[in-house]
């Protein structure tokens, strides 16, 4: 029984990493939280659930999706965000982020009402037993989803000249400049994965909460707290945070009594301890200065 | 024929400007020192030929102007800036901060020259694979500066190499210097506070006092020049 609750918070939690993962990546990118990611996300989604409506098979709706988010990313962090970077005004930056969120899900609203709407399970029905822990194809493959897609994004950070670049920039922004990198540039690559990493987790996700203008709301928040859990900076912190999340919510939904109202809390009792007890999060480091 | 032709009218950070009316020349391969003390404008003057700063005037490298170039074109121009503080990419490891600096440069050039490197520095070299915070201050601007030639630029900015360097280390770091310019045949702008060792391995020199320049000449010239020798040389 444990086990099992605990096996299924790891799927959801997964999809809790991939959009903290994003969350991240903008962090890291322009130093400030995007409080759109959700919205982004839940945009992906639509435009998934969208394509597919329209006859598009799913994964190829989910690869436009992705694109599409993408470019919508990183064109926001070009026109609405550079700006306010470049002249240090991190409060101004923040109220875009929420102006930018309540836009986009007045847009998504407009476009599509607020009726629910089915999407598909990318995975089919049905699961597998296995040692007596019943895992639902969806689940296991969103697991391996996200798990496919956090090994390539290491192999782009930690393997290519690409990758390079973007950590370089992350590091030491002016010397990064100094040595002929744009950091302009990697900026808007990192908003444009992020975007993407937004509209996977969207389109996973949309299946289990059922398709409506308020379905990340929640979710955004559980990405906060694994995002925090894990340390603000760190995108392998950001995955085991999310885990960490989804367990822990699931389990409180069952354990505690009336449990699934306190749902919710549990990701603000997670924010709320990690910053007085270890700020930095798990994967974080204080920052060792030597001259 | 010069490599760089500075001609500032004005340069500073928005409305306080720091710089009025600097203007020098560095030769192809030539070495110009710049002394000064702290707030003088030394540091102002090559983050302003980096492009780090707001400047009214022209600043041309082999009669490219530079003036409104963004600071990773300039450096793509074929400039390298050490900056004060050295800049190192800390949680970077020492062959990444070596690779950073060949970015502009082939994949395949910038990681066999990284090699060479770490070949010609064996204390970067066993360090390879090691977060370059951990490397002592002198291995810090070792490894600023192997950066820096990563790019095989034609102009290499310093900016006081020597802060926060035992003498025994500057002094080694200064001869080193001096050998990977003369066998690269880079030219060198080097901002210094240590006017003893910075005049011994220069041709040219300028004293900037309140952004303005008030003595200039060959290193020799400024080595006897009393006023000098008085504010800078200590003796």
């Amino acid at each position: 029984m444990l086990l099992q609750q605990i096996a299924d918070g790891v799927a959801t939690g997964a999809i809790y990493g991939a959009l903290a993962l994003a969350i991240v990546l903008v962090y890291r990118a322009s130093r400030t939280l995007n409080f759109a990611q959700g919205e982004l996300a839940l945009l992906g989604a639509y435009v998934s659930w969208q394509l597919v409506a329209w006859g598009v098979p799913l994964w190829t709706a989910l690869a436009i999706s992705m694109i599409a988010l993408g470019a919508l990313s990183a064109a926001s962090e070009r026109v609405l965000v550079r700006p306010l970077v470049r002249r240090h005004q991190p409060l101004p930056l923040i109220i875009v982020t929420l102006g930018l969120m309540i836009a986009l899900n007045a847009v998504i609203g407009w476009a599509w009402t607020y009726q629910t709407k089915e999407v598909p399970a990318l995975f089919g029905e049905g699961a597998v037993t296995v040692a007596g822990i019943a895992l639902s194809r969806q689940d296991l493959g969103i697991a391996a989803t996200v798990l496919v897609v956090a090994i390539g994004l290491g192999l782009l950070f930690e393997r290519t000249r690409a990758g390079l670049r973007m950590r370089a920039a992350i590091s030491a922004p002016e010397s990064a400049e100094l040595s002929g990198i744009s950091t302009g540039r990697t900026m808007t690559a990192g908003w444009a994965i992020a975007g993407a990493v937004g509209a996977l987790a969207g389109t996973l996700i949309a299946p289990e909460l059922f398709l409506h203008p308020g379905m990340m709301a929640p979710v955004l928040l559980y990405a906060f707290a694994a995002a925090t859990l894990g340390g603000l900076e760190s995108p392998p912190g950001a995955l085991v945070g999310g885990i960490a999340v989804g367990v822990v919510e699931n389990l409180a939904g069952s354990y505690l009594p009336h449990g699934s109202d306190f749902k919710q809390v549990v990701a603000l009792v997670i924010i709320v301890a990690v910053l007085l007890v270890r700020p930095q999060g798990m994967f974080g480091r204080r920052e060792v200065v030597r001259v | 024929m010069s490599l760089l032709t500075v001609e500032i009218a004005a340069a500073g950070y928005g409305p306080a400007t720091v710089l009025h009316e600097v203007g020098f020349e560095v030769a192809t391969g030539g070495r110009l020192v710049v002394l000064g003390a702290n707030g003088a404008g030394k540091t102002t003057l090559l983050r302003t030929i980096s492009g780090l700063t707001t400047v009214d005037g022209s600043i041309r490298l082999d009669g490219t102007e530079l003036v409104g170039l963004a600071p990773h074109r300039i450096a793509g121009a074929g400039i390298a800036h050490v900056p004060q503080g050295r800049g190192t990419f800390g949680d970077l490891t020492v062959r990444e901060n070596l690779l950073v600096g060949g970015a502009t440069r082939p994949g395949r050039a910038a990681a066999a020259d990284a090699d060479r490197w770490m070949e010609r520095f064996p204390r970067l070299g066993e360090r390879a694979a090691r977060p370059a915070a951990g490397l002592s201050g002198g291995e810090q601007q070792l490894l600023a500066i192997a950066r820096a030639l990563m790019s095989t630029p034609r102009l290499l900015l310093l900016d006081e190499p020597s802060l926060g360097l035992a003498p025994k280390v500057t002094s080694e770091l200064f001869s080193t210097l001096d050998e990977l310019c003369g066998e690269t045949g880079t030219a060198m702008l080097l901002v210094e506070q240590n006017a003893e060792l910075a005049l011994g391995i220069a041709e040219t020199a300028l004293v900037i006092e309140s952004g303005r320049i008030t003595v200039r000449g060959s290193a020799a010239e400024l080595r006897d020049n009393d006023d000098v020798r008085r504010a800078y040389l200590g003796v």
